[in-house]
């Protein structure tokens, strides 16, 4: 609490972190590159530089607030210090306006008009480097990069993952992923977070609009379009409108203009997900095991579980995330009632996440080798295509999505919204377990903006003890307590980016990420509360689909279409690799581990020798002879594993041990 | 072991009745200038002779208690005389030897036992045209006033007893005989400012730390010496490791720090091995580790080798560093003395300012502002180089003028030619001019100069220097050793650098001049750490005092100092050329045209001014102009 004198002016300020956000709160737009309020303060773009009474000059977002200090904001040698850095930095940047993606939304570009820099006298950028799209959902152009750091504090602050970090020094510096490795070739859960707060054109969604068109104006082609739900209440944004404004009728207009054959809700399997996963979940609690029960609609989440803590794949529901349900039913039962093939149907989905691009391509989700989803676009992507189109989008008529999967009830709605899915499985439990609807308010506990929300539910008589998390720093921290025993809970909701899906990253560029977020969310909750309905189970919809299709949740026939499982991704990604490879059916299989570890202790010699007999002892037809990656076990390696026998410790010396292994469960004569 | 006061001050007098009762010996230096012109070979040739002689006693042998006779040899750290090397002392005599080769050992020990100096090894003044016999009367050393550097040059610094004998950790006794407040107080009083150019008042910062809750507490001696020609510290650390180990000490306890770290440059392996070295004797005798000296005080010393970013001589990037983590400097506040290494409290100070503790604790603050000048009491040390006839390692009191340092102790500039410049503060410095020449070198004087001590690495420019060079070659290094994180710091000085290159190739304009002006002043104030913030200076100093230098280049295309190829201009004395054509065979773009037997003709827009045609002419008709 204190009072200081910002340009003149009185100003309080009462628990403000630094005087940028004293002056920024005092109506001055201070301006900067690296400064988020969820980020550690970084201090390298020296933008918000101001002059303090008797201090001199100092950047205002890591000086604490005082009281009674005197600050001007701008003078001759401030306004001196903003133009040239901006003029050093827009020197070095790949000035491409026209081409670039964030064209409008772009700090570096708007700074530039404000400073009014009209232009470049000192260089130019000196070296092009190779743009990285190796990614499925971002693209990384360096060309662009003006190196505030943002994207690295927030894969590492936020994420907890640190894919992205600094390399080399001076004029030479640049931000890359390891080993200066490709985005695509590292542990990128592909959230885009990062690519959500790059204040230039340097991280950016993967644009595959081309795509879409090419489908849409295929007249061979029968295209299904799915609309996730937090994309209603944030699309508006790209056309002047507030965000947090449903306009689903819009964008169901839109499509329709521009060429789609169906417009449908994921909100409608979001609310077959929450018959589903409550399913699932009664039948853990039931048995008490796996639990935690963990949410796997975030495909971010998904990805981070398979690569750190492949320990827990057990407790990922089975579930497919509500755009993989959409996907499923779509291409292998919609398209029967439509009378076409699956290949002559093009599902498009419209998210607001880029994670959602690398889910579809995922190998559990193609069927002879067609994707059940073919093509993702963002919520920015659509709204490009509304402008291509030259569509007044806020002037469009309303109209409703189509039947069958164009109905929702609130409760699918929600999952647009950290809590959402929590909430709507709560709602559903609540039902199955006591036979009565909960109250609406019953479990609002879950919603907010914190990244880990712990909170004990009644229901009947069974308490159920949830933790709703967003951000997967947050959840490193909460599986850490929980697998030390610190903390122990019964479901885990987990969304990788800050406030669930409307923060994806997705959607339109928001400048006041905050207050974006809350309004979108608000959005989503007042469209539950103006649905007739608030309990998925009561959507007329799903009820037919179960008619018609697949049983009851849990089914065998749900489990097909609607379920799956997914596999560890640590250490190295992909498969063993074959080494001698038979056909018979019987044949063993026997692993050899050469991962670093077990590889410098000789575990390739191991592996030549091992050939070498197999053939001699003609026992090639029986073995299926594998290179593994990394058994885990690398104190006690070289690792062979033959059949279910994991033996340590082998030398070329054991192999004749080996072949006796081999031969007994062949059920060979043992020699 | 030693378990209390009393048994170190038994250990000490014991040891300086061992060295008093022994005191033959022949000092060779073994600093890095004498090392590089063959002092090991100098050194080992005197012990051979010793031995040949039977006359060779060891350091060892010095502090055993049978009684010994003979000469010690010794290697020691730096002398200082770096121009002069190698060299080597005589005691008790203080004779010095100059440039001393392997076949002198003999005549050496000769005068060390006739006691008849060798004269054809004596230093000789070229201006006075005399010679001095003792160390202490050579001009060079008479005005120096050594206090860190007391005993650099002289022990033998991989033996513990020597420093001892020369009253080592007598400071740290006295320290201990008070409360950690009252050490504080001390230096506080002494007003000992940072060594390592900053200038902030060491206690100030001792005491924010020592006023700072914290479980645990660190102390840091910043050894990241970096700026090209600095090697103070390195001299220090090599010449006399314990006198930094007891200021280190002496700070933890004060400060209230048990564990210290030493960052110092893996480039200076053998102040590593020296350091490491004496950390294990002070642990053995007990001077370092749990309850030291039955005061309850526990302190033990890591060494964190740097690898060698210049930017890690920065506070919070060396944290960082330590730390294990990107070399990068962080935002400040909060300042290290309040959340530093692992967010705890830390000091962190320059090797010499923390060899200035011991003598401070041992003599008093009072006695310490008796020395240099009022606002920067004490002494400074200094690398003289670049062209003055002395370069060296030297100590001299604050506030001592330029002209006594260049002139006085550095013999003044090489083959008596002009006297251009000196910069000074390495590349985070400025140029100082000849009407400097009597402003007196100390924190503030320089500052308001447009300079700053630095580190204190000096380099003396002559007429013959391209100032215009000098800054490139200066905004080279922080180009290339920036951090990169910063804005002005990163993209200024690259474009600066740029420019720059633009002048000396004599494609600079004008407004060149102004957007170094512009761009330089930016990234002063706009940096984030003081690298950034003083990286303009040696182009924004020489930009106001050798103005006319820099129009030269860019209004006449020439440089005045003929350094600057780019500049150059190859013209044919028409007279002088005999028509031969050699010129235009030797050039490699076709420049050079002409009738044999008729004199030749450059075409300068062709030329790339690599000089082959003056080199290749036998009748001298190839002339260069400026």
């Amino acid at each position: 609490m204190g009072i200081m004198t910002i340009n003149g002016q009185r100003t309080t300020f009462s628990d403000e972190n630094n005087v940028l956000e004293v002056i920024r709160n005092a109506g001055i737009d201070l301006p900067t590159f690296c400064y988020h309020s969820e980020l550690s303060v970084y201090g390298a773009c020296r933008m918000c530089m101001v002059e303090v009474e008797g201090w001199g000059t100092v950047a205002a977002c890591h000086t604490p607030p005082e009281d009674g200090l005197v600050i001007r904001t701008n003078s001759a040698e401030l306004r001196h210090v903003r133009k040239v850095s901006l003029e050093l930095l827009l020197a070095n940047h790949e000035r491409e306006c026209t081409t670039c993606s964030r064209s409008g939304s772009c700090k570096l570009q708007d700074l530039a008009q404000r400073f009014g820099i009209e232009h470049i006298r000192f260089g130019q950028r000196d070296r092009k480097s190779p743009i990285d799209a190796s990614s499925p959902s971002l693209v990384r152009d360096p060309n662009k990069c003006i190196l505030c750091g943002d994207c690295v504090r927030m894969c590492e602050e936020v994420q907890g993952i640190g894919v992205l970090d600094f390399a080399h020094r001076g004029s030479q510096i640049t931000v890359s992923p390891a080993f200066g490795k490709d985005l695509g070739d590292v542990e990128c859960v592909n959230c885009g977070q990062c690519a959500a707060i790059c204040p230039t054109g340097a991280l950016t969604v993967k644009s595959q609009t081309e795509r879409a068109w090419r489908a849409i104006h295929d007249p061979d082609t029968t295209v299904v379009v799915q609309i996730a739900p937090a994309v209603r209440v944030s699309i508006g944004e790209e056309f002047n409108l507030a965000s947090g404004q449903s306009v689903t009728g819009q964008i169901a207009a839109a499509l329709r203009i521009m060429g789609v054959d169906y417009v449908f809700d994921t909100s409608f399997t979001a609310d077959l997900t929450v018959l589903e996963e409550t399913h699932e979940l009664l039948g853990r609690l039931q048995n008490q095991e796996p639990l935690p029960h963990f949410t796997s609609c975030c495909p971010a989440w998904v990805k981070f579980v398979e690569q750190y803590y492949p320990e827990f794949l057990d407790n990922l529901s089975t579930c497919r995330s509500p755009q993989q349900m959409f996907g499923s039913l779509a291409k292998h039962r919609y398209s029967q009632d439509l009378g076409i093939s699956a290949d002559n149907m093009y599902v498009i989905s419209v998210m607001p996440c880029t994670a959602k691009k690398f889910e579809a391509q995922r190998d559990e989700f193609q069927q002879s080798s067609r994707a059940d989803v073919d093509l993702v676009l963002t919520t920015q992507e659509l709204a490009r295509m509304i402008r291509e189109e030259g569509l007044a989008f806020e002037h469009l008529e309303p109209t409703s999505m189509d039947m069958p999967f164009g109905f929702a009830t609130g409760a699918g709605v929600i999952f647009g919204v950290t809590g959402g899915v929590s909430e709507a499985v709560l709602r559903h439990a609540h039902e199955e377990i006591t036979g009565r609807q909960p109250q609406p308010k019953a479990f609002e506990a879950v919603r907010g903006n914190d990244g880990t929300r712990r909170v004990d539910l009644k229901i009947g008589e069974q308490t159920l003890r949830l933790a709703v998390v967003n951000g997967l720093a947050q959840a490193t921290e909460l599986l850490e307590r929980i697998k030390s025993g610190e903390e122990s809970i019964d479901v885990l909701e987990v969304m990788a980016c800050p406030g669930g899906c409307i923060g994806g990253a997705g959607q339109p560029i928001a400048n006041n990420r905050q207050q974006t977020q809350e309004r979108r969310s608000n959005g989503l909750y007042r469209e539950d509360k103006t649905l007739q309905l608030h309990q998925s189970k009561q959507n007329p919809m799903v009820r037919d689909v179960y008619q018609r299709w697949l049983g009851e949740p849990g089914s065998a026939k749900s489990h097909a279409l609607l379920h799956t499982h997914y596999g560890s991704r640590r250490r190295i990604q992909g498969e063993s690799m074959d080494i001698a490879s038979s056909k018979k059916p019987a044949a063993v299989e026997v692993q050899v581990c050469v991962g670093t570890s077990c590889y410098l202790k000789g575990s390739l010699k191991l592996l030549r020798t091992l050939t070498d007999q197999v053939e001699a002892a003609d026992l090639t037809e029986n073995v299926k002879l594998r290179g593994a990656f990394c058994c885990q076990q690398c104190a006690s390696g070289p690792m062979v594993i033959v059949g279910d026998d994991v033996v340590s410790g082998v030398t070329p010396g054991h192999v004749p041990d080996l072949l006796q292994r081999i031969r007994e469960q062949l059920e060979l004569p043992v020699s | 072991m030693l378990n209390t006061l009393e048994d170190l001050q038994q250990l000490s007098k014991r040891c300086e009745l061992h060295r008093n009762r022994h005191q033959s010996r022949i000092a060779v230096c073994a600093g890095g200038g004498c090392s590089a012109s063959g002092a090991q070979q100098v050194y080992e040739s005197i012990r051979a002779e010793l031995e040949r002689r039977d006359l060779l006693n060891t350091v060892d042998q010095t502090f055993s208690e049978d009684a010994c006779s003979g000469i010690t040899p010794l290697g020691t750290g730096c002398q200082g005389f770096c121009e002069k090397g190698p060299l080597v002392r005589l005691e008790p005599s203080g004779t010095l030897y100059t440039e001393v080769s392997t076949d002198d050992a003999e005549a050496i020990v000769d005068s060390l036992l006739s006691g008849t100096p060798v004269s054809r090894l004596l230093y000789l003044d070229p201006t006075e045209k005399r010679s001095y016999e003792k160390e202490a009367s050579i001009p060079f050393y008479k005005l120096q006033s050594r206090i860190t550097l007391r005993n650099c040059g002289s022990i033998a610094p991989d033996d513990i007893r020597e420093y001892l004998a020369k009253g080592g950790y007598q400071g740290w006794a006295n320290a201990l005989e008070r409360t950690p407040d009252r050490v504080v107080q001390e230096v506080l009083d002494s007003n000992l400012r940072g060594r390592g150019g900053g200038g902030f008042p060491a206690g100030k910062k001792w005491s924010i730390a020592a006023g700072t809750d914290a479980e645990q507490k660190y102390l840091i001696c910043n050894a990241d010496e970096g700026d090209p020609g600095a090697f103070m510290d390195r001299s220090l650390m090599e010449g006399d490791p314990h006198r930094l180990l007891e200021g280190m000490l002496i700070a933890g306890y004060g400060i209230g720090a048990t564990v210290g770290y030493i960052y110092v440059r893996a480039e200076y392996p053998l102040a590593v091995d020296r350091l490491r070295h004496a950390i294990e004797e002070a642990e053995s005798l007990g001077l370092l580790g749990t309850d030291i000296l039955g005061s309850g005080f526990s302190f033990s010393l890591r060494i964190k080798e740097g690898a060698g970013a210049f930017v890690c001589g920065e506070e919070s990037a060396l944290i960082a560093s330590i730390e294990g983590r990107r070399g990068m400097p962080k935002p400040k506040p909060p300042f290290p003395a309040v959340s530093g290494l692992f967010n705890m409290p830390t000091v962190i100070n320059n090797v010499e300012t923390l060899a200035n503790i011991p003598d401070i604790l041992q003599h008093g603050s009072a006695w310490f502002r008796s020395l240099g000048s009022s606002a920067s009491p004490g002494t400074k040390t200094f690398a003289l180089s670049g062209d003055v006839e002395n370069t060296g390692l030297v100590e001299i009191p604050m506030g001592t003028t330029l002209r006594e340092l260049v002139y006085a102790i550095g013999g003044g500039v090489r083959s008596n030619a002009d006297f251009k410049a000196v910069q000074i503060g390495g590349p985070s410095g400025g140029c100082l001019t000849a009407e400097h020449l009597d402003l007196p070198l100390d924190f503030d004087s320089l500052q308001s100069a447009g300079a700053m001590i630095g580190s204190g690495g000096l380099v003396v420019m002559d007429e013959a220097t391209c100032i215009v060079e000098v800054a490139r070659f200066f905004m080279n290094f922080t180009q290339l050793e920036s951090c990169g994180k910063c804005v002005p710091c990163r993209e200024g000085t690259r474009r600066m650098l740029e420019i720059l290159q633009k002048i000396v190739e004599g494609r600079g304009t004008t407004e060149d001049l102004d957007h170094l002006e512009e761009i330089g002043s930016a990234v002063r104030i706009g940096s984030l750490c003081g690298l950034g913030k003083t990286a303009p200076n040696p182009v924004l100093s020489t930009l106001q005092y050798f103005r006319d230098e820099y129009l030269s280049h860019v209004v006449d295309r020439r440089c005045p100092s003929g350094v600057c190829k780019g500049l150059r201009r190859f013209v044919i004395n028409e007279p002088l050329c005999k028509g031969c054509s050699r010129c235009a065979k030797a050039c490699p773009v076709d420049a050079i045209s002409g009738t044999i037997r008729e004199p030749y003709l450059i075409d300068q827009d062709k030329c790339i001014k690599c000089g082959a045609c003056k080199d290749v002419c036998n009748f001298d008709a190839v002339e260069e102009v400026a």
